[in-house]
């Protein structure tokens, strides 16, 4: 792999890390840097394109913005829904504390 | 009653065997249940198999057959790839995030087969959140190839392709995202096709990159591709970008004769990298499909080669902002971590999601953020329309263009696992049709040293009939479609 000349430094591995709350050692940083960086070298050929003049494509599919009715309508059932949470209490979702 | 070699069967040879009542759904479901029994250990083609469920859909099936009631259907063992979601059946995207993951609703694709009287067998392996080439990125293990154990079945909707391949179930639906259903059936010797963008709803598809993700069937011939279609397309409320369109039965657009139909040939599909194999057996293709009536002429697509660049800024950013969603909060696994709120997202994603799906977490979060977005995602953006705008030229002059679907036949497990961008390569051809929206399938071409080739045809937006009708005539010409691995 070519990672002489690191594009993202092991610093901003590590900002990127906190933005994606994604918990990283030092060897995962320091790998991530360098196929991060590898990846975006081959990705840099994107600028030999001229598109000064061309709108950019968000969807494949022409796709509109859809609208319907604010109808109430059946919900899933409590029970299925709260099968899945880690921490349960009662009809709650029970979370860590958000202050230390 | 005995069936004879279930492996080879397909949809509409079984579809004869159950409404002539020589076997049953129920009988027929039982002898699959033996098959991935007896193949799976080595091929690991499933995740979960649902045997107690199937059995049940299976007497439900036989009731209906009895009463006439069927559809194409009805009483048919199918596996889903492990992304869909399954009303109380496990749906873990392969990932230790989802692994104890019991979905509280039906995807819609789901839910039109169940309403089919489809028997859902089970669920397929896939690389984690379907992002990645091979199957070895799943977090449970790694699909094997029919063909050749050694070799990776490709991906990422590995398990799909290697369970229709080594006849654990009749068809399989997968996601496609930038190849993952074309490049897995290419390497495994079945038909895979990936519909235009809208067709077929995503509702209970889990997301990776929504402006590219659509789900479309993997067979084995193209007769059961387009019938399926049939089943699992049409509008949705659920999937905002489900398109409202006139439902078109796609087994009527099956046709051999090829007279003055036009098929273009893209040169920078034949480009370094290709094996010489792969290459000599599409030119073959372009022989055959000459003898059917087909004109057939070189053309050019100028900005191909920029399309997986494309790609890794697009599938990566959505991923990062559609993947934010599994903090070990509401379902999904949770790090036993003490601390604070924040300490618990960091570790239970740190510790949830594998090497891959971290790295594109990473990658398009790094795009999207502040001071790069028009670099990466705008530009990216920018050339996704010029791409989209050189297919629209092609089509005006050509009913399909026909390329390779994978450059190279499978390869060994392990052996690009190291290097992301060499696996990346992998998706080269797969990837424009995502990125303009529209319909693309690979029907089997060939082999080489014992492995199967692929051949991708891609149709304009919503023009499946006549990418079914290129598919169609070129398969019924040649006899790969019947060959089976000896599994």
């Amino acid at each position: 792999m070519k990672n002489e000349i690191k594009k993202i430094s092991e610093e901003e591995v590590e900002e990127i890390a906190l933005l994606t709350r994604i918990a990283m050692n030092k060897s995962e940083i320091s790998l991530m840097a360098g196929q991060m960086s590898n990846i975006l070298e081959n990705i840099d050929v994107l600028n030999e394109v001229f598109t000064d003049d061309v709108e950019p494509t968000g969807h494949s599919a022409e796709v509109e913005s859809v609208m319907r009715e604010d109808l109430p309508d059946d919900s899933l059932k409590l029970e299925d829904v709260m099968a899945n949470a880690p921490r349960r209490e009662g009809d709650f979702i029970r979370i860590r504390p958000v202050l230390e | 009653m005995t069936i004879p070699d279930i492996n080879k069967l397909t949809i509409h040879e079984t579809r004869d065997l159950l409404d002539s009542g020589q076997v049953s759904s129920v009988e027929l479901t039982k002898r699959f249940i033996e098959r991935i029994d007896s193949v799976d250990p080595s091929v690991k083609a499933f995740v979960t198999v649902s045997s107690d469920v199937a059995i049940m859909q299976a007497e439900k099936a036989d009731k209906s057959i009895s009463q006439g009631k069927q559809s194409y259907l009805t009483g048919i063992p199918i596996q889903l790839k492990d992304n869909l979601c399954t009303k109380g059946i496990l749906t873990t995207c392969s990932s230790h995030m989802l692994k104890d993951f019991v979905p509280p609703y039906d995807a819609h694709v789901t839910t039109k087969l169940q309403e089919s009287g489809a028997v859902l067998i089970g669920k397929g392996n896939l690389d984690e959140f379907a992002m990645g080439s091979s199957t070895e990125n799943s977090a449970f293990y790694s699909t094997r190839n029919p063909w050749d154990l050694e070799r990776v079945p490709g991906g990422s909707s590995g398990g799909p392709a290697a369970a229709v391949a080594a006849g654990e179930c009749l068809a399989s639906l997968g996601s496609d995202t930038g190849g993952s259903i074309r490049q897995p059936a290419s390497m495994c010797g079945v038909v895979g096709m990936k519909p235009t963008y809208g067709l077929v709803s995503r509702f209970g598809l889990i997301a990776f990159a929504s402006s590219l993700d659509q789900i479309g069937p993997i067979t084995k011939d193209v007769a059961d591709n387009a019938n399926l279609l049939n089943v699992i397309s049409g509008y949705d409320q659920r999937d905002s970008t489900s398109i409202k369109t006139p439902s078109i039965d796609y087994s009527q657009t099956l046709d051999k004769n090829l007279e003055g139909f036009k098929i273009g040939i893209p040169v920078e599909y034949f480009s370094e990298g290709v094996s010489v194999e792969v290459e000599k057996q599409t030119y073959q293709a372009v022989d055959i499909l000459k003898g059917l009536g087909a004109d057939i002429e070189e053309t050019t697509l100028p900005h191909t080669s920029y399309a997986l660049a494309v790609y890794y800024i697009i599938a990566p950013s959505e991923a990062s902002a559609n993947l934010s969603r599994y903090d070990g909060v509401k379902y999904g696994f949770s790090d036993d971590v003490d601390g604070t709120i924040w300490d618990g997202f960091e570790r239970t994603r740190q510790n949830g999601f594998g090497e891959e799906v971290k790295r594109r977490i990473m990658l398009g979060t790094y795009a999207l953020s502040s001071g790069y977005y028009d670099a990466y995602y705008l530009k990216a953006q920018k050339v996704r329309t010029i791409i989209r705008n050189e297919f629209s030229e092609a089509f005006k002059k050509f009913d399909v263009l026909m390329t390779p679907t994978s450059p190279t036949t499978a390869f060994k497990l392990g052996d690009k696992l190291d290097d992301p961008m060499a696996m990346y390569l992998n998706d080269i051809f797969t990837i424009p049709a995502n990125i303009a929206g529209i319909p693309a399938i690979s029907v089997p071409a060939g082999f080489q040293d014992g492995l199967p080739i692929g051949i991708q045809f891609m149709a304009g937006s919503l023009q499946e009939g006549k990418m079914f009708k290129a598919a169609y005539a070129y398969e019924q010409a040649t006899e790969w479609h019947k060959i089976r691995p000896q599994i």
